[in-house]
C-alpha cells in the first residue's frame, strides 16, 4: 500500500529522488524544508538589511534636521523624486521610511527569519521527520512571502511613496492620507499573512503528525515547542488582522466608514462618507494580532538560546517541564493582553483593569524562561563559541526589554511614557539586541549542518563585539529621551520642543537630550559597520570555512545525526528515539553526549 | 525516507495529515469570520438606531439559498460516504448536485446583490430621507455624477416607506399600498444620494464585506469540488484510498462554509 501511496502521490518529490532536479527546481521552485528554510533565510537577511538602511536614513535625518543626508542622500533623490529634493529628507519621505521600516523589519525580516528560515530547517529535521507534512503548501508560503515583499517594495517607487501610517497604520489617519502607499500596504499584508498562515497550519500539522518513532511531547527539543506555540499564535492572531485590513482596504477603495466616525473632516473640510465607523475598533483589531505578533517575534529566539545554552554549557537544561509549560502559558495569555497599547484612547478604566492584571500575569512565565536559562548555566563547563556569546548576550538584553516593559504595562505609568522614545527602546531592546542576538547565534551554530563548513570563529567574535556595544550605544539614549519626554515619530527628532526653540517655555527637550541623538547616529554607523565582518563571513566561509563533520558541536538533538548537508528525505533510515533532548554529561555515559536516538 | 501518514492515520492521533491541516486552516477561518462578525457587533451597538438599514434584505431569497447550501452540505457527505463504500457512480452523482447548488447560490447572491446597486437612499437638504428607485434604473449613482452629467432634476419612485419609519407606518404601508409614483427630486435639495452600495452606511459596509468574502469562500469551495468531480476523479483509479480523503478534506471546508452563511443569514437578514 506504502509504496502504490506515494508512487502517486508524490511523484514530483520522488523523481528529485532519482535524478539530479534542475536548476529552477532546486533553488526556485523548491519543495525541500532545507532549501525553503535557506530561500527564507537569505530574504530575510536582505529585508533586514534594507530596512536597517531606511533607519539609518531617518537617524540622520533626526540628528540632523534638513540637512542632506551624506552618501545617499542624491541617489534617493534621483530614485524617489520630489520627497528628497536636493538629497534632503522631506516630512513625507520620513514618515515612508517609518513606515516602511516598521513593517519590513517585523512581517518581512525577524518573522521569516525565526519562523520561515530556522523552523523550516530545523524543526523536521529535530524531530527527526523527512520534510514538512505538505511541502507544495511550504512552497506556496516562501512565494506568496516573496510577492507580498516586492509589492512592499515597490510601493516606495508609486506616486506619492510607500505607505506613511506608521507600522500600525491607524484609522484614520491611514484613510486620510491622500496616496495610494496604504494600498499597496494592505494589499502587501494580505499576501503576508496568507504567507503566515500557509506555514503555520504546515509546521503544526508537521510537529504533530510527523515525529519519529519515540519522540514524544516531552522529549521535544525546547526549540521544536517554541515553533509549535508560534504556530498556534500566527495561526490565530493574523486572521483578525486580515479581517481588518480588508476593512480598512475598502474605506480607502470603496468609500466606506468601517474606521472613520461621523463627521470626520479632512484638511478642515467635512470628509464625503457615512460615517459611524469606529476608529477603535482598527486598533482593537491590530492589537489583537500585535501582542501575539511580540511572542512571535521572541519566542523562536527563545528556543534558539535555549539550544544553544544546553549544548555549550555541557549540560541538561535545566527546568525543562517548566519552559514546556511556561511557553504554552505564554502562547495562550497572549492573547489577552492586547489592550495595554491602548491606554490613552479613552476606552475605560474598568478595561484597562483588566489588561493591567493580565499584562502583569503574562511577565511570570517570561521570568521563568528567562530564569530557567540562567540557572542552566550554573556550574557548567561553559565553551565561549560565537553562537554562546550571542546567546549569553540575549539574556541581559531581554531582561532589560522586558523588565522595562512592566512600567509600560501599567496604565499610571504609561500615561507619561505612551509614544515616547522610551517605548521605542524598550521594544527594540526585546527584538534588537534579542531577537536579531538569538538569530545571529542561530545562524552560527546551524551554518556549519547547513553548508558543511565552520563559520570563521575570530570574525564571529569581532561581529560579536561591535554589535554587542553599539546595540547598547543606540538603544540605552532612548530610555532617558522618552523619559525626559521626547515623543516618536517627529520628522525633525523633536528639535521644534527642545527648549533652544522655544526660551523660556517650561518643559523643553535639554541641549544634552537633544544631543543624545548624535550619540544614537554614531552608534548605528558603527552598529551598521560590525555588520560587515557578518556578511563576509557567511559568504567565504561557504567556499573557505574549516570543513565540519556531521556533528561539529557534539550536539545530542537529531539534526546533527544526519549526514552533513543533509540529503533530499533528511534520514537514510526513520531514527528511533529513546530519551530527552538534552543529555549531555550523563553520569556513566562514555562521551560527554548522548544523542536521542542512541539506545 | 518519504512522509509518512499522508493516507494512512498516525495511529496515537487517529488522523491523516491532510485531516489536520484542514482543521488547523479551519480554526484561522473562525479566527477571520469571528473577526468580521465582532466587528459588525461593535458597529451595530455604536450606531444610531435610525441609520441601521433594517427590513431591506429579501428574507425568501436569503432562505431559499440557505437550503441551497444545506442540501449541498447533504450531498457533499453523501459523495464522501458513496465513496467509502466503493460507489463511483453514486459519488459522481451526489457531488454534481453539491457544484450546482454552489453555481445556484452564487446566482442567487449576485441577483442579490444587483437589486442593492439599483436601490436608493436620498438625503434632502431638509433632513427628510427616503429609499427608492431611479428613474432609468441606473447603478452605483452618486450626487457627484449626477452633478457631473449637469442634471438639475432627478426622477425617483419612493418605496411605500422609509426604514427607519415606526412599526404602524410600515403596517399601514403594506396594509395600503398606494401606486408607485414617480417624484422629482431637484438636485439642489439632495444633501447626499447613495445607493446600497457598502458606502452607504456601515450596515452595507459589513454586509457586503461579509458575503463577498463568503461568496469568495463557495466559489473556492466550488472550484475545488468541481476539480474532484471532474479531471481529479481519475486518481479514484490509482489511488482510492487517498481520493477518498481529498473529497473528506473538501467536504470538511464545504461544512465550514455553509455554516459561516448559518451564522450570517439571521445575522444580516433577520435581526
Amino acid at each position: 500500500m506504502q509504496a502504490t501511496t506515494h508512487n502517486v502521490a508524490h511523484g514530483g518529490a520522488d523523481e528529485a529522488h532519482h535524478h539530479e532536479p534542475g536548476f529552477m527546481q532546486k533553488y526556485v521552485f523548491s519543495t525541500d524544508h532545507k532549501m525553503i528554510g535557506i530561500q527564507y533565510g537569505l530574504t530575510a537577511l536582505v529585508f533586514l538589511l534594507f530596512g536597517f538602511c531606511l533607519m539609518l536614513c531617518m537617524r540622520w535625518q533626526i540628528a540632523h534636521p534638513g540637512q542632506p543626508i551624506p552618501l545617499v542622500g542624491h541617489l534617493l533623490e534621483r530614485v524617489l523624486g520630489d520627497v528628497a529634493k536636493d538629497g534632503k529628507m522631506s516630512p513625507d519621505l520620513y514618515n515612508s521610511f517609518g513606515a516602511m521600516h516598521g513593517t519590513i523589519m517585523v512581517f518581512l525580516a525577524i518573522v521569516p527569519l525565526a519562523f520561515g528560515a530556522f523552523g523550516n530547517y530545523v524543526v523536521p529535521l529535530q524531530i527527526g521527520a523527512p520534510d514538512m507534512a505538505f511541502p507544495r503548501v511550504n512552497m506556496a508560503s516562501y512565494q506568496f512571502y516573496v510577492l507580498g515583499g516586492i509589492i512592499m517594495f515597490v510601493s516606495f517607487f508609486i506616486p506619492g511613496g510607500a505607505a506613511q501610517a506608521g507600522w500600525t497604520s491607524y484609522s484614520p489617519l491611514a484613510t486620510s492620507i491622500p496616496t495610494h502607499g496604504q494600498a499597496f500596504w494592505l494589499i502587501g499584508m494580505v499576501f503576508l499573512i496568507s504567507s503566515s498562515l500557509l506555514g503555520a497550519v504546515n509546521f503544526i500539522a508537521t510537529i504533530i503528525q510527523l515525529r519519529a518513532p519515540g519522540m514524544t511531547w516531552m522529549r521535544l527539543p525546547f526549540f521544536v515547542w517554541a515553533q509549535f506555540v508560534t504556530g498556534f499564535l500566527l495561526l490565530l492572531a493574523f486572521p483578525p488582522l486580515e479581517a481588518a485590513g480588508v476593512m480598512q482596504l475598502m474605506d480607502n477603495l470603496f468609500g466606506t466608514s468601517f474606521f472613520l466616525p461621523t463627521g470626520l473632516a479632512v484638511g478642515g473640510r467635512l470628509a464625503d462618507i457615512s460615517g459611524g465607523g469606529s476608529p477603535l475598533l482598527w486598533q482593537h483589531l491590530f492589537w489583537f494580532l500585535g501582542h501575539p505578533e511580540v511572542y512571535v517575534l521572541i519566542l523562536p529566539g527563545m528556543g534558539i538560546v535555549c539550544e544553544i545554552i544546553a549544548n555549550n554549557t555541557r549540560k541538561t537544561i535545566w527546568g525543562y517541564k517548566s519552559l514546556v509549560y511556561s511557553v504554552l502559558a505564554i502562547g495562550f495569555l497572549s492573547f489577552i493582553v492586547w489592550a495595554h497599547h491602548m491606554y490613552l484612547t479613552g476606552m475605560g478604566t474598568k478595561i484597562s483593569a483588566f489588561f493591567q492584571t493580565t499584562t502583569m500575569i503574562i511577565s511570570i512565565p517570561s521570568v521563568i524562561l528567562l530564569t530557567c536559562f540562567f540557572i542552566s548555566l550554573w556550574g557548567g563547563s561553559i565553551r565561549f563559541n560565537t553562537p554562546m556569546l550571542f546567546a549569553l548576550a540575549f539574556l541581559p538584553m531581554f531582561g532589560i526589554g522586558g523588565l522595562t516593559g512592566l512600567p509600560l504595562g501599567l496604565a499610571a505609568a504609561d500615561l507619561h511614557l505612551h509614544d515616547t522614545y522610551y517605548v521605542i527602546a524598550h521594544f527594540h531592546y526585546v527584538v534588537a539586541p534579542g531577537t536579531i542576538f538569538a538569530m545571529f547565534a542561530g545562524v552560527y551554530y546551524w551554518y556549519p549542518k547547513m553548508t558543511g563548513r565552520m563559520m570563521s570563529e575570530f570574525w564571529g567574535k569581532v561581529h560579536f563585539v561591535g554589535s554587542f556595544i553599539f546595540m547598547n550605544i543606540v538603544f540605552q539614549p532612548m530610555f532617558f529621551q522618552g523619559m525626559a519626554g521626547m515623543i516618536r515619530r517627529m520628522a525633525d527628532g523633536g528639535a521644534n520642543y527642545s527648549a533652544a526653540h522655544n526660551p523660556g517655555a517650561i518643559g523643553g527637550l535639554s541641549a544634552s537630550m537633544m544631543g543624545l541623538h548624535s550619540v544614537i547616529l554614531w552608534g548605528a554607523v558603527g552598529l551598521a559597520v560590525s555588520q560587515i565582518p557578518f556578511i563576509l563571513n557567511v559568504f567565504i566561509s561557504m567556499k573557505n570555512g574549516k570543513p565540519a563533520n556531521d556533528n561539529p558541536w557534539d550536539a545530542t538533538t537529531l539534526e546533527w545525526q544526519t549526514p552533513t548537508p543533509p540529503p533530499h528525505g533528511n534520514f537514510a533510515h526513520a531514527p528511533t528515539v529513546y530519551r530527552g533532548p538534552y543529555e549531555y554529561s550523563q553520569p556513566g555515559a562514555k562521551k560527554d553526549f548522548t544523542p536521542q536516538n542512541q539506545a | 525516507m518519504e512522509i509518512p501518514y499522508t493516507t494512512k492515520p498516525r495511529p496515537d492521533t487517529g488522523l491523516y495529515n491532510a485531516k489536520v491541516g484542514i482543521w488547523l486552516f479551519l480554526a484561522s477561518e473562525v479566527m477571520l469570520f469571528g473577526a468580521l462578525f465582532s466587528s459588525y457587533i461593535l458597529l451595530r451597538v455604536g450606531a444610531f438606531v435610525e441609520n441601521w438599514p433594517h427590513g431591506l434584505l429579501n428574507v425568501p431569497i436569503g432562505t431559499v439559498n440557505t437550503i441551497v447550501l444545506i442540501v449541498s452540505s447533504i450531498t457533499v457527505v453523501m459523495a464522501w460516504a458513496s465513496l467509502k463504500m466503493k460507489n463511483f457512480g453514486k459519488f459522481k452523482f451526489y457531488q454534481a448536485i453539491t457544484v450546482l447548488c454552489a453555481l445556484m447560490f452564487l446566482g442567487i447572491k449576485s441577483f442579490e446583490y444587483r437589486d442593492k446597486f439599483t436601490h436608493y437612499e436620498v438625503w434632502k437638504t431638509d433632513g427628510t430621507r427616503m429609499t427608492g428607485h431611479i428613474e432609468g434604473k441606473p447603478m452605483f449613482l452618486t450626487l457627484a455624477k449626477v452633478k457631473a452629467a449637469g442634471k438639475e432634476k432627478i426622477g425617483f419612485i419612493p418605496d411605500p416607506y422609509h426604514y427607519s419609519a415606526s412599526k404602524e407606518v410600515k403596517h399601514t404601508a403594506k396594509e395600503h399600498p398606494g401606486e408607485h409614483k414617480t417624484v422629482e427630486i431637484a438636485v439642489s435639495e439632495i444633501k447626499r444620494l447613495s445607493a446600497f452600495v457598502p458606502a452607504h452606511s456601515t450596515y452595507f459596509a459589513i454586509y457586503f464585506t461579509l458575503t463577498a468574502l463568503h461568496g469568495l469562500h463557495v466559489l473556492g469551495g466550488a472550484i475545488v469540488i468541481g476539480f474532484l468531480f471532474g479531471p481529479g476523479s481519475k486518481m479514484w483509479h490509482s489511488d482510492p484510498e487517498r481520493f477518498t480523503n481529498r473529497v473528506e478534506v473538501a467536504g470538511l471546508f464545504w461544512h465550514f462554509v455553509d455554516l459561516v452563511w448559518i451564522f450570517l443569514f439571521p445575522v444580516l437578514y433577520l435581526l
